[in-house]
Formats: C-alpha cells, structure tokens, sequence
C-alpha cells in the first residue's frame, strides 16, 4: 500500500466532519446536508452501475419510493422518522429484489430500456395516485427526525452530521461489498458477463444482490431527503433526477468508492453556488456528461489515479 | 361508431409518426446496437428549426421541412462521427451514458433558444375535409401520405440500392459485412443521417398538429423505444408496423379504457414483454 493511500480515508472523514463547521450560514448548511443525501443515492446508483456494469434508470423511482413511504407513514399514520425511515429502505429492498429478479435477466441495451420504463410506471403511478400521494400538490408537514436520548436533530447542525453519519455508513457498505467475493463476482460481470458466468460464477445472484443494495440505499437517501426538507413533490422520482445522479457518478468516477461522493460534491454543489449556471445548467451538464465519457470515462478517480499514483488508493 | 373511425383516423395520424421515428431508431440499433436516447431530441429539433423558418423567416412550409431535414441529417452525422464513432469499441454502457448526455444537453439547448413556452405552427392545410362522412384537417391527411412515401422510399433504398443493402448487411452481421468489403464508418455514417433525416420529417409533420416544446422529444423516444421493443431491435418491417399498433392500442384505449392512464400503456406493454422475453419479441435482425 503507498504510503498515501493508508492515510485518505481519515483525512477526508476529518474534512467532512469539518465542513458543517465552515458552511458561512444556515442556507449552506442546508446544501451540504442535501449534498450529503445526493450523495448516498449516488452511491447506490454506483453500486449498479458502476460496479455491476448494468445502467439502471430505475434509481430515482427507488429514492421517490423512499421518500414517500417515510412521508406518508408519518404525516398519515403518525408513525415518527426513525420507523418510517427503515420502512422505506426494507420496501426498496423487496421491491429491488423482485423488480431485478425480472429486469436483470435482460442484459444490456434492454435492461437499461426495461428500467427506465419500470422508472417512469412508478414515478406515473405516484403522480396519479393522487388518493394517497396528492399528486402534483405533493406531502407538506412531513416531519423530522425526533431526538434520540439528549441528542435532538432539530438544528440544521445536527441534521448535517446525521446525514453525513448515513452517507459514511453507506461507503462503508459499499466499501465491504467491493472487497468481497460478491464484488469481485460484479466486477467480473462488468467486464464480461459471459466469460464471468462461464468460470461457475453465479452471476444472476451477485447482480440481484447489487441490484437490491442499490434500491435499498436509493431508499434510504429518499427517507432522509423527505425528512430533512419536510414537503416532498413527484418530480423527486422521475427521469431527470436519475440522470442528475449520472452524472454526480460518472464526474467523481464510475466504480470507484469515493467517485460518487466527490462528484455530488462538485456537481451539485456548483449547481447551487454558482447563480449563473442555472440557466445554462444542463447545457453544461449534457456536454460534461458527452466529454466525459469520451475523454475521461474513469471520471476524477480515474484521472487522480493515473496523474498521482501514489496518491491514490489501491484496488 | 363515428367515434371509433375517428379514433382509428387519429391513430393513423399518430401512427404515422411514431413510426417513422422508431424506424430511425431501430436503424442505429440494428446497424450499431447503440439505443441512441437522444433520437427524440432531433425530431425535437426538426420541428423547431421548422418552426422558426416558417414563423421568423416566413418561409414556404415544404421548403422549411426539407431545410429542418437536411440540418437534422447532418447533425446525425456530426453526432456519429464526433461521439458515437471514438466509442465503438469502448464498453457498451459508455455508448449508452453518452447518448443520454447528448439527450440533456440538445433538450437544454432548445430551451435556451426558444424557451420553455409552447409554440404553435400554422400549417398551410388548415381546411377541413370531409372523408366518408368524418371530418379531418387537410394537413392530418398530408401527414398520413407522406409519411407513407417516406416509408415506401425507405423500403425502396433499403432493398433496391447498394447503400441500402449495405446497412441491412451490416445489421445481419457486422464481421460478414466488413468481410466483403462494406465500410461500416460510411454505414454508420448513413444509417445516422437517414435516422436524424426520419425524425426531423416527423417533427415537422406533427408540428402543426400537436405544439412544439423543448420536451416534446422525450416522451417519443420512449415510445419509440417500446416499439423497437415490441417490433424487435434492429427490425425495419417491426418498426413499421409496431407504430401504428401502439398508436392504435393507445387511440382506443385512451377512449375506452382509461384516459388519466393513456401514456401508461406503452410502458406496462413493454414492461410484460421483457418479463417474459428478456430477450424482446423477436430475435434481432434486419
């Protein structure tokens, strides 16, 4: 191991626990915990396709069936964050499980096509629901997280630490996934799926679990966005926020653990410092996308990996 | 019964579109096995550049078409040779990412020009004609024509001009393609221009009809999609057909059945389609 490498993880939890510190007031505080949620869902959407090589479309359905069964479990049922919240990720789990015991056994093209129209069926069904979801109108009221003991997440202080607690856990998933023999079995897959299966891997299990991992973290980040902003709206779940995650991943790097984290950071954060992308925001965001993949398809990971080897971690 | 023939009529209206959409589609699978998500955006496009001549420049709606179609094609090929072309060997999923950035970016880029509103074409065929007793539009009879020329002609080209057989060969199978001597940089080349020209001409048919809008391209592409799908990637005869089929299906049931849940149809179709053919309905081919 370079002697850099045993030292990075420490130094960028060090930073990240510092930055809620730094954010120059409420409204920055509120971005970085919103960067930090984006980010969990990016790390989920890498697990699928940047570790599995499958281009799920499905992801911000999952996030939006997240969202939607914290937010309806607690502003119609009363039943408070933290069981709603689990009860999001376990229905994203079961719902991964079964929509990619069907959807995975297309390959390719059609299961990229196969779940971006499984996407669009959920997300229509949640803007048409209007009987349990209130359709366009969206959830309003939904609230927080309640306090544990002494600790209350009523601040926006605190909300940014839980929220960077989660995104931690979610790496440290992700992290113990790729270093076991499952992640390598995805790895195999990503690069031939058939020389992979010809080996005696059981490829369909290691892509379901994937698949599964995916949707549940989807969920949890879903969970925690409806929490923290407290009204939630059907545009959480359609196409476009599964491309915006696209990008947070493809930036940082597809397939690398801390990728998906440094690209929200980048992407997202310079959409919401820089007023004047806003308007030719996804101009830029369609071309970055299209250069990337052509000059840089490893995103940041890759490029640090190649110019700073000894910075970088190992595989 | 006068409403389901006017039902049928407006099938065939939407039909005509949907097909000559998905069979640029279908042509770029086949021939590159790339599902190019940006395909909606040309036929985007083609109506808006249309749209602007005919309203800004005052230009003869015909010549405006030709104009839409002729930039469109040479913006397929731009595409082609600049994105598609460096990543044929790259790993399939880098392809697909591509497309879907080009699908942001020319979507962004038509909102910039021309904003978010919705705009509104005149055609030169406002008049209302009376067939068999069913009042039609002029310009929705003039859609159904032509766009049944610009199929006869493709079929044409397809099968009765070196160029054309070359793309079918190429879709058959790209080794045996090269092996005698087709250049698969001209096909692909070809294959986009022709796919960008189809999609631009259904844009401006439909332009009159429905309004233009930065977003109008997004939901035909899925449409599309599900009748590639539906017909089998890569099948120009599937294509042709599939349209009119979903157009049908989704005309009648959008009457009879649920309207609220009209655009959900085509999803659901294909949704039951690969849970029981991963594979799609028909093997790939030509």
């Amino acid at each position: 191991m370079p002697p850099w490498g045993r030292f990075a993880p420490g130094v960028v939890l060090l930073v990240a626990a510092a930055l809620p510190w730094l954010a120059p007031n409420e409204y920055y505080l509120q971005i970085l915990t919103q960067g930090y949620v984006f980010a969990i869902a990016a790390c989920g959407l890498n697990v699928i396709v940047g570790l599995a090589g499958q281009l799920s479309l499905a992801h911000s359905a999952f996030f939006g069936v997240g969202a939607y069964t914290m937010a309806l479990l607690a502003t119609e049922a009363g039943i408070p964050f933290w069981i709603g919240m689990p009860a999001g990720v376990l229905l994203c789990a079961a719902l991964g499980w079964v929509i990619g015991s069907i959807c995975l056994r297309s390959r390719g093209s059609y299961f990229a096509i196969f779940t971006l129209a499984v996407g669009i069926i959920i997300h229509l069904i949640i803007l048409k629901w209007e009987s349990l979801t209130h359709g366009h109108v969206g959830v309003i009221g939904i609230p927080g997280p309640a306090a544990i003991g002494p600790i209350s997440f009523d601040s926006s202080m605190a909300r940014s630490y839980l929220a960077l607690l989660f995104l931690a856990l979610t790496v440290l998933a992700v992290s113990r996934l790729v270093h076991s023999p499952v992640g390598r079995t995805l790895m195999a897959v990503r690069e031939s799926e058939p020389l992979a299966a010809a080996v005696g891997l059981d490829v369909m299990a290691a892509k379901r679990l994937a698949f599964t991992l995916s949707a549940a973290i989807a969920g949890l980040a879903g969970a925690l966005f409806a929490g923290f902003i407290g009204f939630l709206g059907p545009e959480s779940s359609n196409v476009e926020t599964t491309f915006n995650m696209l990008l947070y991943v493809v930036v940082g790097g597809l397939g690398s653990l801390s990728g998906p984290v440094t690209g929200t950071f980048i992407v997202y954060g310079l959409s919401q410092m820089l007023a004047v992308l806003q308007q030719y925001q996804m101009v830029i965001f369609g071309l970055a996308l299209v250069l990337l993949i052509l000059f840089m398809p490893k995103g940041l990971a890759g490029a640090v990996r190649r110019l700073a080897p000894a910075l970088a971690k190992p595989r | 019964m006068e409403l389901l023939a006017q039902q049928v009529l407006n099938g065939l209206v939407t039909g005509s579109v949907y097909s000559l959409v998905a069979l640029g589609l279908t042509l770029i699978y086949g021939t590159m096995q790339v599902p190019n998500f940006a395909h909606g955006q040309m036929f985007m496009l083609g109506a808006y550049i249309a749209y602007a001549l005919v309203t800004a420049a005052g230009l003869n709606y015909w010549l405006a078409m030709l104009v839409a179609v002729a930039a469109i094609a040479v913006l397929g090929v731009v595409l082609e040779r600049l994105v598609f072309r460096p990543l044929r060997h790259a790993p399939h999923l880098n392809s697909m990412i591509a497309a879907l950035g080009l699908l942001l970016f020319l979507e962004a880029v038509a909102q910039n020009i021309w904003g978010e509103e919705f705009r509104h074409m005149e055609s030169p065929y406002g008049g209302v004609a009376s067939l068999f007793g069913l009042l039609v539009t002029g310009h929705r009879l003039i859609l159904v024509g032509v766009a049944a020329l610009l199929m006869t002609a493709l079929m044409l080209f397809l099968t009765r001009t070196m160029a054309g057989s070359a793309i079918r060969a190429t879709a058959q199978n790209p080794e045996g393609a090269l092996l005698v001597g087709i250049n698969p940089d001209r096909v692909a080349m070809s294959t986009f221009a022709i796919s960008g020209a189809l999609a631009a001409f259904a844009g401006v048919l439909i332009a009159p009809i429905s309004l233009v809008y930065p977003a109008m391209g997004a939901m035909i592409t899925l449409k599309a999609f599900v009748i590639v799908v539906l017909g089998g990637m890569g099948s120009v005869p599937g294509a042709l057909a599939g349209g009119y089929l979903l157009a049908m299906a989704e005309s009648l049931g959008g009457t009879y059945v649920s309207s609220a849940y009209q655009d959900l149809i085509a999803f659901v179709v294909l949704a039951l389609v690969f849970t029981f053919k991963p594979t799609g309905l028909f093997k790939e081919a030509a």
